[in-house]
């Protein structure tokens, strides 16, 4: 190709760039976005988006809603651990894409453009990889730190945007994959280690357009780059995991959004939304406040809070996990156990679901569905104490769900309408 | 090395000219037509129609803004950071070598000792530098709504104070550079005159000299 031979070689000097750094940061991610797509996946079906038009962010999911199921309530801890997983690893693998980005930089600049219809359809994926690669990093950043400036809510725009990069991706691998493990065993990654800057040379010209053709003297050696990609890594795992590993640790995770808690005493552990931003005044929350439970044919109970806590009360140690990644170290709930609750309204064995309302005025899941295994659970309540006392008002005074293994958002707040057999409101099943 | 030669491996699949040869597969033809191999039409057909199912939901939302954020994002990097922090780079190596262009690649043995010790007293002040420096832009790159405090609605939301962060940050950047100098000061203290690698060099290079001399 003489053209590229008389045209300038570029900025791109570094004496680093090459298939096999592109390739270890490659196979990094090859690792790391399979484990973030499947936890993503497992996050949408906790939320049981088939069960109620008030669970699912994504009516027209269509095929992309195949695999969902029934989401267990045990272990109770998995969606903590999933969201933790699936929050901090992609924090975490930040710095392992820019190094991957930058290491193929000099790709986006190739001459010609497009060099055939297979090289122009290869480019496009290339696009939606990346540009699909920075928009889930992108939205899912933002999201957990509450900046809701993306274009749309966050549900859909992740989850089809997972979609989209998914396929690129999957593409990517395919065509790419022989290519990645060639180069990986062209070197020595153990001799790569123990090379100096000073010993430091560039990989072999090649085809892969990414070996400079004229590479400067290395400022840096091949461990030096990993290494520094590895402690931007270690950087961020160190700021952000102690919001979800919870206890002493929380205090660690200094940047994160929830590496803090709110106060002390029985209630001072994270909270979502406090009651203040959910709009719940003082006199919603009074001795007025009464409990309206639906059931079976119609039927209708009306309880006040100390009929509530006259009824048995049980207990139940289960954390709180947020879609955001942050959660708690387990709390002490006490309060009345849903199954117990659809007994009052015909449901004496085997409860069906139940369609859960707040009194919060706003706020995208001020109601919701949980399924029948979620009310059968035990451990699921109307808690209306933790960790020994009252709940406070941001934890959802008087009374709030509690069910294991649910997202946080399912385990509603300021509950002020329990209706069995219903998936809507005002709806039976 | 200085980068001179052409690379001699074989142009990809798709620059070899339409008419090598006159008897041709049938694979071959297609090669010749689409540039690629069969297999690679149908991956990324396959591939890019799971993308454009799942696309065409996302783009029901605000289909140009979605648009603007996707191909922007595949741009940023390589339009936006790429420049700037190559170029902060840059300016940086050049600064600590005076304005003095950065030298050739191979340290021979007859080199001068005097100015390689220069060079390598340089380049060890970048990397100190750098290695800070990268480290706070990059929690702050992820970070930057609750540094800055972009995020409206996380005090309400979590009843957290949203002013401590720029200052947490702040003091994990001083914390990073007094780390790297420290490490910088021990390290022209206790090996000043010593090779630290006692490694090999790579096969086919000749031996160099050592890195802290």
């Amino acid at each position: 190709m003489k053209i590229s031979a008389r045209l300038p070689s570029g900025p791109w000097r570094s004496p680093l760039r090459g298939p096999w750094l592109t390739s270890v940061f490659g196979l990094v991610l090859l690792i790391g976005i399979p484990v973030l797509f499947l936890t993503g996946l497992l996050s949408y079906a906790a939320y049981n988006p088939d069960l109620s038009p008030v669970n699912d962010k994504t009516p027209d999911k269509g095929l992309l809603g195949f695999y969902l199921f029934s989401w267990p309530t045990r272990p109770y801890w998995l969606y903590r651990v999933n969201q933790g997983v699936h929050v901090t690893l992609g924090i975490v693998l930040v710095p392992v894409l820019l190094a991957k980005l930058w290491s193929v930089v000099p790709k986006l600049f190739t001459l010609p453009p497009v060099r055939s219809v297979g090289h122009a359809l290869d480019r496009l994926s290339l696009l939606l990889l990346v540009g699909g690669g920075i928009f889930e990093f992108l939205t899912g950043i933002l999201n957990v730190q509450l900046d809701y400036i993306f274009p749309g809510s966050f549900y859909p725009l992740h989850f089809y945007g997972a979609w989209v990069f998914f396929g690129a991706v999957t593409a990517h691998v395919a065509l790419r994959l022989g290519r990645t493990w060639r180069a990986l065993r062209g070197r020595n990654v153990w001799a790569e280690l123990r090379t100096s800057r000073t010993g430091t040379r560039p990989e072999p010209p090649d085809d892969s357009g990414l070996v400079s053709t004229h590479p400067a003297a290395p400022t840096m050696s091949r461990r030096g780059a990993l290494g520094m990609v590895g402690l931007g890594s270690l950087a961020l795992f160190v700021v952000t995991a102690g919001q979800s590993l919870g206890g002493p640790l929380r205090r660690t995770a200094l940047l994160a959004p929830h590496g803090r808690s709110p106060g002390g005493g029985p209630g001072g552990f994270p909270v979502n939304k406090t009651a203040g931003y959910a709009r719940i005044r003082a006199r919603d929350v009074d001795d007025s406040w009464q409990l309206v439970v639906g059931g079976r044919d119609g039927a209708r109970v009306t309880l006040s809070l100390d009929q509530l806590r006259r009824l048995p009360q049980h207990g139940a140690g289960l954390p709180i996990a947020c879609v955001e990644g942050w959660s708690t170290e387990n709390q002490h709930w006490e309060g009345v156990r849903l199954a117990d609750l659809a007994g009052l309204v015909g449901y004496d064995t085997d409860p069906p679901g139940v369609f859960v309302e707040s009194i919060q005025r706003g706020g995208a899941f001020r109601a919701a569905a949980l399924r029948d295994n979620q009310v059968r659970d035990p451990r699921s309540l109307l808690a209306l104490r933790v960790n020994g006392a009252v709940l406070t008002p941001d934890h959802g005074y008087p009374a709030r769900i509690i069910v294991p293994n649910a997202p946080g958002v399912l385990n509603t707040k300021w509950v002020g309408r329990l209706t069995f057999g219903a998936t809507t409101a005002g709806g039976h099943a | 090395m200085n980068g001179s030669e052409k690379p001699e491996a074989a142009e990809p699949e798709g620059a070899e000219p339409p008419v090598r040869r006159r008897r041709r597969t049938l694979a071959a033809r297609f090669r010749g037509l689409y540039g690629e191999s069969p297999w690679h039409l149908l991956t990324l057909l396959g591939c890019l129609a799971v993308c454009a199912y799942a696309a065409q939901r996302l783009l029901e939302y605000d289909w140009f803004e979605v648009a603007k954020w996707i191909v922007l994002g595949a741009l940023v990097h390589d339009l936006v950071l790429v420049p700037l922090y190559a170029g902060a780079d840059w300016l940086l190596g050049r600064a600590l070598r005076r304005g003095r262009p950065v030298p050739q690649p191979v340290a021979g043995p007859g080199q001068d000792g005097a100015a390689g010790a220069e060079r390598d007293t340089a380049v060890r002040v970048l990397n100190h530098l750098r290695v800070p420096a990268y480290l706070s832009l990059l929690l702050l790159l992820v970070y930057w709504p609750l540094v800055f405090q972009d995020a409206e609605p996380y005090a309400g939301a979590t009843g957290l104070d949203p002013t401590v962060f720029l200052g947490r940050w702040l003091l994990i950047t001083a914390v990073l550079f007094g780390l790297s100098a420290l490490l910088f000061t021990l390290r022209s203290v206790v090996r000043p005159r010593r090779g630290r690698d006692a490694a090999p060099p790579p096969e086919g290079v000749s031996p160099d000299r050592p890195e802290a001399l």
